[in-house]
């Protein structure tokens, strides 16, 4: 591809921004134009779920610095609505049309709503995805909710539970699994997570699910109806359940698109329903899904914001035109801070069929679990314990054998426990 | 820390001042960038950086000590002036 022309990219977010910075310094000096269905600049999600709604950072405050001159037009508060790949086409949500001859699609994840819609749009339910969102609960927890309410028990409701406490305020978790963020961690480390909380005053409720909610009789949250019958009196519940992909504009594109992410090649050019690459267009950050050369091309379509910089940079080499070098396949990596420590992982944890703490104690919160697979080492997840993370890393990468070889010589043979995953 | 409170309202862009990202997965907790630059970058607890993504612009020369003393290169600044770009 030349270096000129005109490269879209749609989603103004993280992704969107390290790709157009990737392009610029892959030498593409062509015309840029980011589109943006929020009204928003780029700024950094993970500020939401902390330090934002504990009120140590403001909403303006998260704007991402913008590491290159981009020269960039900015189409923001302005969603894409259709892509026509024949004419090389866009239309937007103001009614007009943007012509493209490269496009980075980088839509991202809104938050799964509560499923029941009248319920969902009570006073004092929320959901939280964006800087909107995170200053409307932020709001929403100054004014002294009597209890929150928080369903779902993964990164994000612990994250959201976690400020509460700092904020003192009443808080619950309901948990259809057995133990918070069972399904990443399995139950040995959900249960060292559910300890952590309940250590802080967060009241866990595990392995029930919230039926219904139900108001005050003026269109007020006011409590949720459990499915062992118990209530449990909240005027604020804060809806968890995970992430949805923007994919429903690709509709009539021809390209494979769903729920769970437009699939791209092992480069990132996304994939026609024929299962051709089209090479003027790829995908990166949560929501492009692909095949992960670590886990023998298994398709995953990653939230972490660490994949969404790394295959933004990737993809945006790639459009430029740039060599982009060997198939995108760094290893996935996020952190979590919750109750006041660090939780940080390397790899992926699904399919592990043997787990062994390799460093430090659960009991005194500092250490290092390794996660197995077929004899492999395919996960490290650290519990304040970071340091010892990139050694582990590397063997993972290398899919070394499990159980791992441990940094220090002068330890006993490791444990193999059952991650203990719950059933799906 | 500075008093967030002191910064522009919600909706507004900075027009002027710092723009910081620490890529938390680099980090590991060494805090130079908390003696760099403590108005700035705190511990809390054993691992957890908190850092000001949005200082003003008289913190620039501190924020800059801050990144270069960072032994994994994991901060990333912005030094905005004017909006126009
Ligand atoms: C509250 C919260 C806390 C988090 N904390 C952490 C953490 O601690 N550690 C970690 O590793 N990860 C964390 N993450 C995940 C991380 O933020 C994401 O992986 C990252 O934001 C992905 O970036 P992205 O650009 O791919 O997608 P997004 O950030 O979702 O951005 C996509 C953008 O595209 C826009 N868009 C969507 N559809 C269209 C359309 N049709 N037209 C135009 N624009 C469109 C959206 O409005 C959005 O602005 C957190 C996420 C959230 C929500
Ligand atoms: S100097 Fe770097 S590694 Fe150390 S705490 Fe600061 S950001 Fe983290």
């Amino acid at each position: 591809m030349s270096a000129n022309g005109h490269a879209v990219i749609v989603g103004a977010a993280l992704a969107g921004l390290r790709g157009a910075e990737a392009m610029r310094r892959a030498g593409f000096s062509g015309r840029l134009t980011l589109v943006g269905a929020e009204p928003h600049r780029p700024y950094d999600r993970p500020h939401l779920s902390k330090h934002m709604l504990t009120g140590e950072v403001s909403a303006a405050a998260t704007a991402l610095p913008n590491l290159v001159p981009l020269d960039a037009e900015w189409r923001l508060g302005t969603a894409a609505t259709g892509l026509d790949r024949a004419n090389r086409r866009l239309s937007l949500a103001d009614g007009t049309t943007l012509p493209y001859d490269r496009l980075l699609i980088a839509a991202g994840t809104r938050a799964r709503p509560w499923p029941n819609p009248a319920e969902g749009r009570l006073r004092g339910v929320h959901t939280l995805r964006t800087r909107d969102d995170a200053a409307a609960l932020r709001a929403a927890l100054v004014a002294g909710p009597r209890r929150v309410l928080i369903i779902g028990g993964g990164f994000i409701g612990c994250e959201v539970a976690s400020a509460c406490r700092t904020l003192d305020l009443p808080v619950t978790i309901v948990e259809p699994g057995p133990v918070p963020l069972a399904r990443v961690l399995g139950r040995h480390l959900g249960a060292v997570v559910a300890a952590l909380h309940e250590a802080r005053g967060v009241e866990l409720r595990s392995g029930t699910k919230v039926e219904r909610l139900e108001d005050d009789g003026s269109g007020r949250v006011a409590r949720a109806v459990l499915s062992d019958g118990d209530t449990i009196e909240a005027d604020l519940v804060v809806v968890a359940l995970g992430a949805v992909r923007n994919t429903e504009w690709l509709e009539g594109s021809g390209l494979k698109a769903d729920e769970g992410g437009v699939d791209c090649n092992a480069y990132g050019q996304v994939l026609g329903e024929d299962g051709r690459a089209d090479s003027a267009i790829a995908a990166a950050g949560d929501v492009a899904r692909f095949p992960h050369p670590l886990y023998d091309g298994r398709r995953v379509a990653l939230e972490h914001w660490g994949h969404a910089v790394a295959q933004a940079e990737h993809a945006g080499r790639l459009l430029a035109g740039a060599d982009p070098g060997p198939a995108y396949a760094e290893v996935p990596a996020f952190w979590s801070a919750q109750g006041g420590i660090t939780i940080k992982s390397v790899g992926l944890t699904e399919g592990a069929d043997a787990l062994a703490i390799a460093q430090g104690d659960p009991k005194a919160g500092r250490f290092l679990a390794v996660y197995g697979a077929k004899g492999r080492c395919i996960a490290a997840v650290s519990f304040d314990s970071g340091r010892w993370l990139p050694a582990y890393a590397e063997q993972i990468a290398a899919r070394a054998p499990f159980p791992p070889i441990r940094g220090a010589a002068d330890q006993g043979s490791l444990t193999i426990l059952d991650p203990a995953f719950p059933e799906a | 820390m500075s008093d967030p409170t002191q910064e522009p309202a919600d909706s507004e862009q900075i027009s002027e001042g710092l723009r910081v990202a620490v890529d938390l997965n680099r980090c590991q907790a060494y805090a130079q960038c908390c003696y760099a630059a403590p108005e700035h970058f705190v511990l809390q607890g054993r691992e957890a950086l908190f850092y000001h993504p949005a200082p003003p612009l008289s913190a620039r020369d501190a924020v800059e000590r801050a990144r270069l003393a960072c032994p994994v290169q994991a901060i990333r600044v912005e030094v905005v002036t004017d909006r126009s770009a």
